[in-house]
């Protein structure tokens, strides 16, 4: 007969969320008043462990809740529901300058949350208690269409229901290849989005024109289940030239509003982004490096401020602009770029057009809420240089307060102008 | 003009949210319906397949309030399948759409898919038609009988035939073992939903298990012996924390094996829809046998549904037909810690929460492969009332028993 005690009750709820839900994780039947570390672990699609971990001291009814309770240190401390997950970082031992991304979007990210005894290493341990939580970029009934046309490649997902509804135009940035899990929740919080494939992974290189976008617009505007007239753009650092290109000088398609994360306003070429790495090249001995030999790049895009031989004419926008910055981004200077477009604008009378939400300690890479910080991560550069580590900026807790901030604001942002209101506002 | 222009457009988009739209089957969800126009009256709508491909639905007559929205958490359904406040009351009125076979009950096989629900909101308060309008818009929902990280795994050895469930984590786990009636089948729902929640919880198939399919024979006392010995020796159990849930016929066999085993020590037993009432020589042979002597006491009503009740009615004088609870508790040492739940209007079937009710349905005996139509009773608002704080109780019951210290003298108020 085992005398064996039961063990800790660790639970997540929800235990399937989207990623942008938050969850609770609390632990009971815990000895009172003691010290447990709560730990999340995570295997990535390239197969590396990321966590994330908080010390905790239970109450005397053998309880600690993580949303209520604080950390004493760790991977994050005070009190902070979602830092299990915001938090996380490449386990030690694991290569360096990695960042984590789900390609996958029809299955969930899966995190392991376990209890273990004490405040001190835990890795030789077993854990008291452990839970499985699934995080999903889909919401049951989102539809994802694979869109293969001759001028347009990337995926479409439409939100379940009969429709018809709000589209976004989802453009990414440098070396992102095709990345769908932005569009999959803008899906699942109620917006057609297509997300369109044109610079491959590792390189900042694309064939596409403005003209590509144009179409990848309309296949969005015409699509059966979208409202033709509500269909916005919503782009991020290299993804935000093309967004502010379709807001302002394109003759094609009128997105009803935009939305730039970490924008960026240069171009190389007339009629598009190709030729763009070599436009940043001919800037490359403005790149600094950290104490760390991170590459700074907002050196380049500084020079460019002036010297770039193509910018989108903001004065020419026709809709409202929502920019979402970090002031603390290294890679480009997002804010002087934001405060010469404001000028633009506002010479030419638009200033209700231009919405700005610039965040405290805030990198470059302002990813769905919940995602972990990178400060800086690998990047493979084709053609220019072997490999490099570029540094995005940010403070972690700061930057995640950004995410989560800036997501709302975002979706508050589409809504508005994408979602009509019954009661017709006069 | 501009304005004039933008009325002609296509229709605005009213937006429905179904909060966790993935859920354990237990779990309640809040049902939003968003950016419609104010006071205005709307269906909201449920419709789900089951495996065996049957349709059934349920919905509700609402009102969107002044700022267009309705929050069925908070808000009074005034006709449909369910009336009045009721947050759950699209899953647990579901019934089968008109037309469908008479007796269905909906009972999910494949517990590692989710049940699939479409949630949608229609103008107007519709009762029929759905399918011929086009709603205002519409989600899906996911109801879950295992949470992430449970494992299932099929049991074999020792003659078995079972199914267990093991939580996420390394455990070792307090067990249980749970039993259905008398419709036999290796059912597994229940187990994989009490495993979700950290316990260690093994469907047995005792009356269509692999033995009795091959030998023609009833299993006897030994059979689930060999069960709870699986459950005691199994690594990831805790051998002195093991429980038992009887349902109907399985309440025989747990109350006989609470208060008689020599083998078997239940940490703790439960019963639902249960009789103390049976031949205490023998086993499961006996005790189907003397349901079956006494059939003749079956009634039926005007549609023909069979009414069991009185087979074991009026309970016996005999003492050696029936078990006795009182030497169970005085055995247990703790004659005080019987919970005694009757739900008043409740039925026979108490399944987990928010699952659909079944007044009557279809019924194979065991026995001679006939088909029937069983009464069950139960009135539905009721009936799921009591399923939802059953298994409430239930949980806080096994949680205390199996989860608590060694001690376990709390007094019934706490429940």
């Amino acid at each position: 007969m085992s005398l064996r005690s039961p063990p800790p009750i660790l639970s997540v709820r929800p235990s399937r969320a989207l990623v942008d839900e938050p969850f609770e994780v609390s632990v009971e039947n815990l000895p009172p008043g003691g010290p447990v570390t709560v730990r999340s672990l995570h295997r990535s699609e390239d197969g590396d462990d990321w966590e994330a971990y908080g010390r905790y001291v239970s109450d005397h009814s053998g309880k600690v809740s993580v949303s209520e309770d604080l950390s004493f240190g760790g991977t994050f401390s005070g009190k902070q529901p979602m830092a299990l997950l915001w938090s996380m970082r490449p386990v030690p031992g694991s290569r360096s300058g990695l960042r984590l991304r789900k390609l996958k979007v029809t299955t969930p990210m899966l995190v392991n949350i376990s209890v273990y005894r004490g405040h001190n290493d835990f890795r030789d341990q077993t854990p008291l208690a452990s839970a499985v939580t699934e995080r999903w970029y889909m919401a049951p009934g989102v539809h994802r269409v694979d869109i293969r046309q001759e001028e347009v490649q990337g995926t479409l997902f439409i939100p379940p229901g009969p429709g018809p509804f709000p589209g976004v135009l989802d453009i990414w940035g440098g070396w992102g290849g095709l990345l769908e899990y932005r569009s999959a929740l803008l899906a699942s919080r109620g917006f057609a989005s297509l997300t369109v494939e044109y610079l491959k992974p590792g390189e900042l290189q694309t064939d596409l024109e403005f003209s590509s976008f144009e179409a990848a617009f309309n296949i969005l505007k015409d699509h059966p289940k979208v409202l033709s007239d509500r269909v916005g753009v919503l782009g991020s650092s290299a993804g935000s030239i093309v967004t502010l290109y379709l807001a302002a000088e394109s003759t094609a398609v009128q997105p009803r509003c935009v939305v730039c994360i970490s924008n960026a306003n240069c171009y190389p070429h007339e009629s598009g982004l190709s030729g763009i790495q070599h436009l940043l090249a001919k800037k490359f001995d403005k790149i600094r490096l950290d104490e760390n030999n991170h590459e700074i790049w907002r050196g380049i895009g500084l020079a460019l401020l002036d010297d770039a031989p193509y910018k989108v004419d903001m004065g020419k926008i026709r809709s409202p602009v929502l920019l979402v910055n970090g002031r603390d981004d290294q890679n480009w200077p997002v804010l002087e770029t934001a405060d010469r477009m404001a000028q633009v604008v506002g010479a030419a009378g638009k200033a209700h057009l231009l919405y700005r939400l610039d965040y405290p300690n805030t990198g470059h890479q302002i990813e769905p809420p919940f995602s972990p910080h990178f400060r800086a991560t690998n990047l493979a550069i084709d053609g220019t240089k072997d490999k490099a580590i570029l540094l995005w900026g940010g403070e972690t807790k700061a930057h995640s307060e950004a995410q989560e901030d800036s997501w709302k604001k975002i979706l508050s942002f589409l809504r508005q102008h994408l979602y009509c209101s019954p009661k017709a506002k006069i | 003009m501009l304005q004039q222009l933008k009325m002609e457009e296509k229709p605005c988009s009213a937006a429905l949210s179904v909060q966790p739209s993935r859920g354990l089957v237990d779990e309640k969800f809040v049902v939003l319906v968003q950016n419609t126009v104010p006071s205005c009256p709307l269906t909201i709508h449920a419709s789900h397949q089951c495996e065996d491909g049957h349709s059934w639905h349920a919905f509700a007559h609402y009102t969107s309030d002044a700022s267009g929205v309705v929050n069925v958490s908070e808000d009074c359904s005034v006709g449909g399948t369910y009336s009045g406040v009721e947050a759950m009351g699209l899953l647990w009125s579901l019934k089968p759409v008109p037309g469908s076979k008479p007796g269905l009950r909906m009972r999910k096989k494949n517990v590692q898919a989710p049940m699939v629900i479409t949630i949608s909101v229609y103008k107007g308060h519709l009762t029929e038609g759905f399918g011929d309008q086009v709603p205002l818009a519409g989600t899906e929902v996911e109801r879950w009988y295992m949470a992430p990280g449970v494992r299932r795994i099929a049991v074999t050895e020792d003659g078995l035939t079972a199914t267990l469930f093991l939580p996420s984590g390394p455990g070792p786990f307090p067990g249980l073992l749970d039993l259905w009636g008398g419709g036999g089948q290796l059912v597994e729902y229940r187990a994989a939903l009490l495993a979700s929640h950290g316990i260690a919880a093994m469907a047995l198939d005792y009356l269509t298990c692999k033995y009795t399919m091959e030998t023609g024979k009833m299993v006897e006392q030994d059979y689930f012996e060999a069960a709870y010995t699986f459950l005691q020796k199994h690594p990831k159990v805790l051998s002195s924390r093991i429980a038992m849930l009887g349902f109907s016929l399985g309440t025989s066999v747990t109350l006989k094996t609470a208060v008689y085993s020599e083998v078997m020590k239940l940490r703790c037993a439960l019963c639902i829809s249960g009789s103390h009432v049976q031949p205490l020589d023998g086993f499961l042979k006996e005790t189907l046998g003397y349901f079956n002597e006494n059939s003749g006491k079956t009634c039926f009503t005007e549609d023909n549904e069979a009414i069991w009740r009185n087979l074991l009615l009026p309970i016996p004088t005999d003492l050696s037909l029936k078990v006795d609870m009182k030497e169970m508790m005085e055995r247990a040492g703790n004659s005080h810690l019987l919970t005694l739940l009757s739900y008043p209007n409740a039925g026979h079937l108490i399944e987990p929460p928010y699952t659909p009710h079944a007044r009557s349905s279809l019924f194979r005996d065991v026995k001679s492969r006939q088909m029937l139509m069983a009464l069950w009773g139960g009135q539905t608002l009721e009936h799921s009332r009591a399923q939802e704080d059953a298994w409430r109780k239930l949980l806080v019951f096994l949680r205390k028993n199996l989860y608590g210290g060694v001690k376990s003298t709390s007094p019934l108020s706490n429940l």
